[in-house]
């Protein structure tokens, strides 16, 4: 690993001076992500600034009003056992107990997973799905990006130079709601997404009335189908419903072949997996109603 | 060459201090500067599971932790686990279910399963083999290694009653 300076600023503000000042420098939360790229000699920070000591990045908080605040670096393993989000979001405790084996999600924030921006990450499609906003701050200021318009390509996304991500805020869910991600590998856990499919439905008097769609794994970014969304909007929840939403998906997806998969059968997961990811969200917004 | 940083930590509730590079990992600060060679490098990249400590309450694998980031943190690893020359229930079990064969992942299952068995006392088979999946192991087959934690389980609830 090349050398480099480690920093470990305590508060936000000490943080955004560093960065503004170093916009060179990389950002350390879990580093399950870094750690390993500076390693390969892919990244060659001059500064390391370890974030994780930062207040706002690790508040996890709840307000019936506000939702959930959720800070960029808490590890998984909170999130896995937090009983509010347990409670108030049961798809986002399951997701962080999917990340990684119980080691990785020891140190393995979410805020980690969207700033490394990976095409297959598994929280961005829930994250989106969720309707979840970015918190973003620099020493300039802040602004908020809601979770689809975050990543921009492979690896890359809007954060500037200086700006690094507080925390994601999202929505309370009202009776009805339901939440899923469900991906598919070929292994039973500790294996990158081939697929994946973040949903959120909403019912109201036995119709859905708002649903979202979001992939992993099938375009150059995470990517939010709007269509498939809209497809299921009016609908009774049943499979004609799920089955229009799931071609949607399939026709949204670009993927690439790869060792784990090609073109035509990540075309064909998408449909599947998002059929299989409504019914389970559906399932639990008929169970929270 | 970058300048080394001094490093106050506890590890199996010793304090102790040490100096190393920022690049250095926790596990090669453990083993090179430490001596503590009980945690092991598979892989070096989080996949193996081999080099797994316990950091402030948390399962970590220590190759992705720099050395500095230990500094104020309670470290445990393989060595904390027996009491002199009393071995935890766990190792008997895993010397009497024979759940090793060259042992170079065996700390690592070690550490991971004694978290486990803290946190939950009677897990089931799938539950091991889940809270397990972070750690490889070539030579025994997993199965040996998930009947010694049950084993240890069922001890550690007679021993308890
Ligand atoms: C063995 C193994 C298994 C894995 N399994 C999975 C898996 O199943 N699913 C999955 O999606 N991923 C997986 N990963 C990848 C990785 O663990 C996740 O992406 C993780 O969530 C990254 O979080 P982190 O806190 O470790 O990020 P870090 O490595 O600390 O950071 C990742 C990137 O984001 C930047 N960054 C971090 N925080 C901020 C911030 N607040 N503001 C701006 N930039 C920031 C960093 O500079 C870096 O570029 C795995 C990794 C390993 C090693
Ligand atoms: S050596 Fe750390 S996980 Fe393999
Ligand atoms: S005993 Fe050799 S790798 Fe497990």
């Amino acid at each position: 690993m090349n050398e480099f300076e480690y920093r470990a600023p305590q508060t936000l503000a000490e943080a955004l001076a560093d960065y503004s000042a170093h916009p060179s420098a990389k950002l350390l939360a879990g580093g399950t992500d870094l750690i390993v790229q500076m390693r390969a000699g892919r990244k060659t920070p001059d500064v390391v600034l370890d974030i994780k000591h930062i207040a706002e990045l690790n508040e996890l908080s709840y307000d019936a009003a506000k939702g959930l605040t959720l800070g960029a670096a808490v590890p998984c393993h909170i999130i896995h056992n937090s009983d509010v989000v347990k409670r108030e979001y049961p798809a986002l405790a399951e997701l962080a107990g999917i990340i990684g084996g119980t080691a990785i999600q020891g140190r393995a924030s979410i805020g980690g997973n969207l700033c490394n921006s990976s095409p297959s990450a598994d929280s961005i499609p829930l994250l989106i799905a969720m309707g979840a906003i970015c918190r973003i701050a620099s020493a300039k200021g802040e602004r908020t990006v809601p979770v689809e318009s975050f990543c921009t390509a492979p690896g890359r996304n809007v954060l500037e130079p200086g700006e690094l991500l507080v925390s994601l805020q999202i929505p309370a869910k009202s009776k009805g709601t339901g939440s899923y991600y469900l991906r598919f590998i070929p292994r039973n856990e500790m294996d990158i997404a081939v697929v994946g499919a973040g949903v959120e439905v909403t019912l109201s008097d036995g119709k859905i009335s708002a649903a979202r769609v979001a992939l992993a794994a099938v375009a150059p970014t995470p990517l939010f189908v709007t269509e498939a969304g809209a497809a299921l909007i009016g609908k009774e929840p049943g499979s004609e419903a799920f089955e229009a939403a799931a071609q949607a998906a399939r026709n949204a997806a670009t993927p690439i072949s790869d060792m784990r998969g090609t073109v035509a059968y990540r075309k064909h997961l998408c449909a599947v997996i998002t059929r299989r990811a409504l019914e389970a969200a559906v399932a639990q917004a008929k169970e929270r109603q | 060459m970058a300048s080394k940083v001094r490093v106050e930590t506890t590890i199996n509730g010793e304090p102790t201090e040490f100096l190393c590079e920022p690049r250095q990992s926790l596990l090669e600060c453990l083993r090179d500067v430490l001596h503590l060679t009980g945690t092991k490098e598979g892989c070096n990249d989080g996949n193996c599971g081999a080099c797994t400590v316990v950091m402030n309450g948390a399962l970590v694998t220590s190759c992705l932790v720099l050395g500095p980031e230990a500094q104020g943190a309670r470290i445990e690893t393989v060595e904390g686990i027996a009491k002199g020359n009393q071995l935890h229930p766990l190792q008997q079990a895993f010397l009497e279910e024979a759940a090793l064969q060259c042992g170079i992942c065996t700390p690592g299952f070690l550490v991971a399963s004694k978290m486990l068995l803290e946190k939950n006392a009677q897990p089931t088979e799938q539950e091991i083999r889940l809270w397990l999946a972070n750690n490889l192991c070539r030579c025994t087959g997993y199965d040996k290694i998930i009947r010694a934690v049950q084993k240890a389980a069922t001890q550690m609830a007679e021993v308890k009653a």
